[in-house]
């Protein structure tokens, strides 16, 4: 049998490399094979540990080193019937099985660290058909025909970047893969560099070969440090079987590829801003036109796609544009990966076509929202996207209908809301994370972010002003018009899709000092029901700064001047009479 | 930022990044990246040797150093706690865990404990989501933290520490 352990950074996290551990030292190792596999995107079951038994899959989930021993036993014995309750449930098994898998077909299923594995699965054949066969024509005319579009969030028809490279004069051009995923809420990417790295490597000599490139650079960011790992290693097995480096398979193209880290700023994540990082310098975006494909790295033309959209085309290349375009609708063609988190019941990473309902998507494949409360809103495109509320959960995943909303399809990431997140809190949450990653260099996003987040911040501190929210907006209107990049431009979309949907909780925040969500603590009372209270003291003794009143077997009371809504007298009442307002 | 221009640092450690980078252009972040790895942070003195090996002024230098927040001046703590500051960690509890580490460790963001153990530093996104809230602590990634399990955690390497010394 074949035992597969997943070995993403969530899965390590959750105790994986323990569990390998018991396996390493109970398995009968010479009639079984133990290996690693990456993220198979189930990432509220991890550790996941799959069992192989000629084509019988025992999917075996949250293993502990105690359920590892169990498994480890079973396999021994060949044995399976005592361990069905360690097993996968049939309703999270519909979570892989509602998903149609392309760019993550191979997660948590080969060993990242085997280039065997990938070349047994047709690894490598696309590249070997575009180099034999097609010519770079060819290629761009497969790529337009699977109406592949940019997955890194601007939706750019990917065909359109690598022919305008292509036609580009020079005999020096770049393929960059843009892995800086910083969107806060997404790791689509690092799933797939964790557990796929051939996959990426194999799409981006395809591209690199389409647009007349010879040297390919991966930009990482520095906060993945496993995914660093495994794509170097993927490289150098690349490269020993003479898949890069000089006259590939023969067919006269020659590529190198390396890993250029990051080092923290999420303004890297845009093209320009990443060029200017990787020759060395402050990432501070460029004026576009020129763009990357005349004037690129080293003012070179130059070539930027996200990791998910080379991932996807290896899968085109041979299966056919057609069978992609298949998929999908009318503008959005083929899959996306959305990290679905937030206040889900069961969050990972979810491979769709497009076309599909936010409703499918959230209730049906995420389970709906935990511990039974009620959806509020769902978060699309992290800093750049916007909040979408409950009346519009039937919009369909497609970058028309998304845009229409106010947010927009992004990376993918998909943060699940309930009904204790304010969305004043979420706005100025965005807004803290935009005025930090600011460049700097315009003055509307420099100055624009740092003054929406001083109101909005204000307003979550009890301290709005009725003519706060056209101001906002006007803000808001004039970040957008006047930003060099897009930070800049779409820094806003967060402030505007919450005053769009959820003014009410603005209003409620400047005028009556109150958060409905209960969230925002400065606008937090407390207060004791005198019916509840049994007068046992515990929460007086308990309040840090004795706000609380009252003698034995008597109502106590708060005092609100002194109270500093720690929530200590909650949390210890035993009879709960502490009531926050 | 502490005076630390009396310093010395070992400039040999640098010594094969530089020979290898020190001349192939566009290199700066990756000669501080490989700095940073050895000597913790990025010393005056080290900065100052950079710009003489390579060539960039140190005002180049000093404006990457500040622009990415991968880059540090000053020392840190034996155990750097990096906590993410992502929307999924935001919105399932993270402003609660670092309450726990001012409250338990009695440091703010960019402070370091008076016995040199432990950094709190704010960061964006790491990527792990589905376990929001998640800290980073040099290389290990803590995930689903709770108050109570963070601080086990820094009491379990509070321990370590002190039996590392010994």
């Amino acid at each position: 049998m074949r035992i597969a352990v997943g070995q993403g950074s969530c899965g390590i996290a959750a105790g994986a490399v323990k569990a390998y551990n018991v396996f390493e030292n109970n398995l009968n190792l010479a009639e079984n094979e133990l290996t690693v596999t990456g993220c198979i995107g189930m990432c509220y079951l991890e550790p996941i540990v799959d069992v192989y038994d000629g084509d019988c899959l025992h999917r075996f989930v949250r293993v502990g080193e105690d359920a590892a021993k169990r498994i480890a036993d079973a396999v021994n014995r060949r044995d399976f019937s005592d361990t069905a309750d360690i097993e996968i449930s049939d309703e999270d098994r519909s979570f892989l099985e509602k998903q149609t898998r392309i760019a993550l077909r191979h997660c948590g299923i080969i060993n990242p660290e085997k280039i065997e594995d990938y070349i047994a699965d047709d690894g490598y054949k696309a590249l070997a058909k575009v180099l034999n066969t097609m010519s770079t024509e060819q290629v761009i005319d497969e790529i337009k025909l699977s109406g592949l579009a940019g997955r890194g969030g601007a939706g750019f028809p990917t065909w359109f970047k690598w022919n305008a490279a292509r036609q580009s004069e020079g005999d020096c051009k770049y393929l960059i893969c843009n892995a800086d995923e910083g969107d806060p809420g997404a790791f689509m990417d690092r799933a797939v560099i964790e557990s796929d790295p051939h996959n990426l490597i194999e799409g981006m000599l395809i591209a690199a070969y389409a647009i007349g490139a010879s040297e390919a650079v991966v930009y990482v960011r520095a906060e993945y440090p496993l995914a660093i790992k495994r794509l170097e290693k993927a490289i150098g097995e690349a490269r020993r079987k003479g898949f890069i480096g000089n006259n590939i398979m023969g067919s006269g193209f020659s590529c190198e590829m390396r890993i250029k880290a990051g080092a923290g700023a999420f303004v890297c994540g845009e093209e320009t801003a990443l060029i200017e990082s990787l020759e060395g310098s402050r990432g501070m975006p460029r004026l576009k036109p020129p763009f990357p494909a005349q004037s690129g790295y080293w003012r070179k033309p130059s070539n930027i796609n996200n990791v998910e959209t080379f991932a996807n085309v290896s899968w085109i290349i041979l299966n056919g544009g057609s069978a992609f375009s298949a998929m999908g609708t009318e503008n959005s063609k083929g899959t996306k990966v959305f990290a679905l988190t937030g206040k889900i019941k069961r969050g990972g990473l979810v491979e769709i076509p497009m076309g599909q309902t936010l409703r499918h998507v959230i209730f049906d494949i995420g389970g709906g929202i935990k511990n039974g409360k009620e959806f509020k809103a769902v978060q699309m495109g992290g800093p750049s996207g916007g909040c979408i509320p409950a009346e519009l959960l039937d919009t369909v995943i497609d970058y028309k209908a998304l845009s229409a909303t106010g947010a927009i399809m992004g990376s993918g990431g998909m943060v699940v809301m309930d009904s204790d997140t304010c969305m004043v809190e979420m706005a100025r949450f965005f807004l803290d994370f935009t005025a930090k990653e600011s460049c700097g260099k315009c003055v509307h996003c420099r100055l624009g972010t740092k003054r929406m987040l001083e109101i909005l911040t204000r307003i979550t501190e009890g301290n709005g002003k009725e003519e706060d929210i056209d101001l906002l907006r006007e803000l808001c209107l004039a970040v957008k018009d006047g930003a060099l990049c897009g930070l800049g431009q779409t820094a806003p979309n967060p402030v505007l899709t919450t005053l769009k949907y959820f003014e009410n909780e603005y209003i409620g925040h400047i005028r009556d000092k109150q958060c409905a969500a209960h969230e925002c603590t400065a606008l937090l009372r407390y207060e004791i029901n005198s019916d509840a209270c049994r007068g046992c003291t515990l929460c007086a003794k308990k309040c840090p700064v004795n706000a609380i009143a009252g003698t034995v077997k008597n109502p106590h009371i708060i005092d609100a001047d002194k109270c500093i809504k720690c929530g200590n007298c909650k949390s210890v009442c035993r009879f709960g009479a502490v009531e926050v307002k | 930022m502490s005076c630390n221009c009396n310093s010395k640092s070992d400039f040999s450690l640098l010594e094969p990044c530089l020979a290898e980078y020190g001349s192939v252009k566009g290199s700066l972040i990756t000669i501080l990246q490989k700095a940073q790895e050895i000597y913790g942070y990025l010393p005056t003195d080290v900065i100052l040797h950079i710009s003489k090996r390579t060539g960039v002024k140190v005002t180049k230098i000093m404006g990457v150093a500040t622009f990415y927040s991968q880059f540090r001046l000053e020392p840190v703590g034996k155990y750097l706690i990096m906590l993410c500051q992502g929307t999924a960690c935001h919105v399932n509890g993270s402003q609660q865990i670092e309450k726990t580490v001012n409250e338990y460790l009695g440091i703010k963001d960019g402070e370091t404990t008076e016995d040199g153990l432990f950094t709190l530093k704010n960061v964006a996104c790491l990527g792990c989501c589905s376990l929001s809230p998640v800290m980073m602590i040099n290389d290990e990634t803590y995930g689903s933290l709770t108050p109570e399990k963070a601080v086990e955690i820094f009491d379990e390497l509070k321990k370590r520490a002190g039996e590392e010394n010994l």
